[in-house]
């Protein structure tokens, strides 16, 4: 079975080499945790705990009552010695517990292996997933609970495991597969139980033949489960791009997936999904890939939440005195950040990459020589020069008439342009400038 | 130990392609062209070029008040062009004039590089070929030089297809050889600078109207009154090079098809029913008036507009 590919897209070299043959190794847990309230799209949690209060690995100290939300737990035992800000990849701090390791690592009672999984109803599978924390760990974190509750109205035909792994440098996902299969496999099945979908597909960039092996031989017997290799071109693992390439459908204009039939995951999510409804085991803990020629040891790991990103690039051997930028996430969408200080490994932490002087380079801005790549190479098909023309001339009503509400933010009109105009920067101005207008 | 971290928005890698390295593909893609034309036509030609270029860079040097006259490359190409649509023995101070009108006229009074809406060496040649037309229509054979008419002017009996193809025959400097053209233009498509669309719907327009207005009689001579018409006169160096320019082309898929095809039309109406022999300076410049409209007329349907 062949698919037919997205229309668009980039291919910006790989570098994937530095981790892909490490395989995933332990963090140490951190001394002091830092476990913000928010670390989902969504409403902010409360703190469930006090200073002073004893916690224990698995703890749920922080809930909100909105439903697009998810709760955030310990994921250390020790004691609550301040609840202030920290730092967050979105720039704006957040509220959030700090709490002591004993490092005796005792767990919650709450977490305790449910050996009759497989006959767990529905509702009691949301309440896992809802209840764990779980949220998408793509690096989007949308509350995972919410997406496999489309309105009753939408029937849904698949879910979809986005596998590619599109973005450079990351491999995260990529050891997963390699190492946790099975996990990767009862994942899907449960969300594919949950939203009653007859499909489940996983799909997986060419450019990493071993995960593909490995998926398929979990998936093996299963048979309303396939595993496909895609072709590497990014941003084959964005849910629109995804849901085109295996169904041929479209997500109408500011619609969800949920409109055509389709739930979208992520690995790392059906992981998390895997281990909360065996192991009863809340989300603490995720693998992260901490890559770039800006750090000393470029290593995948499985740090827990709230670990302070200083003690694991520590870890990594620390940086290079020529480190110049430090994303979180890939180097497509990820969020440059001003430093690691005063700032935890959270539930969306997919890589910490750190690039030095030689690759980051400041480029003048030069006119556009209407060279159509960016139209090109637009999976939305928008028409990113347009809008950035507008934006820069301060006509946002005229990048609204050119779709820039549909605009993914991929980056990969930015990334081609050769021009060096920062279109997709240009298009979020105009969304948020859209967005308010459309508030009032 | 003291960290300078920059933030910046995303993405944070970039394509090495830059709009010099862009213009550098199109001076090598033009190198087998202006070959061609030096070894047919030899000194004159070579001396037509330099002058030409030379005097565009200046041009944008003095304009733009930059001390690095190679600048992003764009003034170079265009003064290149512009030599390429010159008869090979034109006067030096043509040249040089009309390096700078191409670059002052055609290019900086609309605002610069991006914003022009017609092809500046196209403008140039537009200008002169007014002002000085007996300069501009003086042609002469290859190798020695002697005043002769063109392909175009003299019919499709006048030359063997071989010479047409590789290019010995009287023409602009750069017009002649197709030869040298499309393997200038594969390096461009090879760059993915340009695609089919715009050199295909003009280049196939210009094959089928000849091939049906001036093809009577058996199938054989349908087939080369069409290749005839895309051999003689401009229309490769105009499809592959001038109408493909990025700045003055439409930049959706479905325009530049309609933009090649219009450009096609025009140069074939001015040459079969138009007082020139010649119209592809005219059809690419009428055809760039067209561009914004084009371009809006056929945005491309977004991703999820649910078809009605």
């Amino acid at each position: 079975m062949s698919f037919k590919t997205f229309k668009g897209g980039v291919h910006p070299g790989h570098f994937k080499s530095a981790t892909e043959k490490k395989p995933v190794v332990p963090a140490k847990p951190p001394t002091v945790a830092i476990i913000p309230m928010s670390q989902h799209i969504g409403a902010p949690c409360e703190p469930l705990v006090a200073v002073g209060d004893e916690v224990k690995v698995g703890q749920k100290v922080g809930d909100s009552k909105g439903f697009v939300s998810a709760p955030v737990h310990s994921s250390v035992s020790g004691k609550v010695v301040k609840i202030d800000m920290c730092n967050h990849p979105l720039g704006r701090p957040v509220q959030a517990v700090f709490i002591e390791n004993d490092f005796q690592d005792t767990w919650h009672e709450d977490v305790k292996p449910n050996d009759d999984w497989k006959n767990l109803g529905v509702d009691d599978l949301k309440k896992i997933i809802r209840e764990a924390g779980i949220v998408g760990m793509g690096g989007a974190t949308f509350p995972t609970h919410v997406k496999v509750s489309p309105p009753p109205d939408q029937k849904i035909d698949y879910v979809l495991i986005n596998a590619a792994e599109c973005e450079p440098y990351l491999t995260s996902d990529h050891r997963a597969m390699l190492e946790r299969p099975e996990d990767v496999v009862i994942g899907l099945q449960t969300v594919m139980k949950v939203v009653n979908a007859p499909k489940g597909y996983i799909g997986i960039e060419d450019n990493k033949p071993d995960a593909v092996e490995a998926m398929k031989k979990a998936a093996e017997g299963i048979d309303n489960i396939e595993v496909h290799a895609l072709h590497t071109k990014y941003p084959q693992g964005a849910e629109k791009q995804l849901i085109s390439v295996f169904t041929g459908r479209e997500v109408p204009s500011g619609g969800l997936p949920s409109m055509v039939g389709c739930v979208v995951q992520n690995v790392g999510t059906c992981i998390a999904i895997s281990e909360a409804i065996r192991l009863g085991k809340p989300l603490i803990e995720r693998n992260v890939t901490i890559t770039g020629s800006g750090i000393n040891e470029p290593k995948n790991m499985l740090v827990r939440v709230g670990t302070p990103m200083e003690e694991v690039i520590e870890q990594c051997g620390g940086f290079k005195p020529n480190i110049r930028k430090m994303i979180l996430g890939g180097p497509m969408m990820g969020l440059a950040q001003s430093g690691p200080e005063n700032q935890p490994v959270i539930k969306g932490t997919s890589g910490i990459l750190c690039l030095t002087d030689a690759e980051v380079t400041l480029d003048e801005i030069r006119p556009c020589i209407k060279c159509a790549k960016c139209v090109e190479v637009c999976p939305v098909s928008i028409m990113p020069l347009f809008i950035g023309g507008s934006v820069e001339h301060g006509m946002y009503d005229k990048a609204e008439a050119f779709n820039a509400m549909d605009c993914i933010e991929c980056g990969c009109c930015t990334y081609i342009c050769p021009a060096k105009r920062p279109l997709v920067q240009w298009i979020r101005m105009a969304k948020g400038d859209i967005a308010a207008k459309r508030r009032k | 130990m003291e960290r300078k971290l920059i933030v910046t928005s995303s993405p944070h890698i970039k394509t090495p392609e830059s709009v010099q390295s862009v213009m550098i593909d199109v001076l090598v893609a033009l190198f087998p062209a202006a070959l061609a034309g030096v070894i047919f036509f030899g000194w004159p030609a070579l001396l037509t070029m330099v002058l030409c270029t030379v005097s565009a860079m200046v041009a944008e040097a003095l304009v733009l008040r930059e001390k690095n006259i190679f600048g992003d490359g764009s003034a170079a190409v265009t003064g290149l062009l512009l030599a390429m649509v010159l008869p090979p023995a034109v006067p030096w101070w043509i040249s040089v004039l009309g390096g700078a009108i191409a670059i002052i006229i055609g290019k900086q009074v609309f605002g610069g590089i991006g914003n022009n809406i017609f092809n500046p060496a196209l403008v140039a040649r537009a200008i002169l070929l007014a002002s000085w037309a007996g300069h501009l229509t003086y042609w002469v054979r290859p190798v020695d030089l002697t005043t002769a008419a063109t392909p175009l002017e003299l019919g499709a009996d006048a030359f063997s297809f071989t010479n047409l193809f590789v290019g010995a025959i009287p023409g602009s400097l750069g017009e002649t050889s197709a030869f040298a053209l499309i393997l200038g233009a594969a390096w461009l498509f090879y760059k993915g600078h340009i695609d089919w669309r715009i050199p295909g719907g003009y280049i196939g327009t210009v094959f089928v109207m000849g091939l049906l207005f001036e093809g009577f009689g058996s199938p054989m001579a349908m087939v080369s009154a069409g290749l005839f018409h895309v051999l003689a006169g401009g229309v490769l160096l105009g499809a592959l090079f001038m109408a493909t320019d990025m700045v003055t082309s439409p930049v959706t898929a479905r325009g530049r098809l309609i933009f090649g095809i219009g450009c096609g039309v025009m140069t074939m109406l001015v040459r079969l029913y138009g007082a020139f022999p010649e119209g592809v300076t005219f059809a690419i410049l009428l055809m760039n008036a067209l561009t914004p409209l084009i371009d809006n007329l056929t945005l491309p349907t977004k991703y999820g507009e649910v078809a009605k």
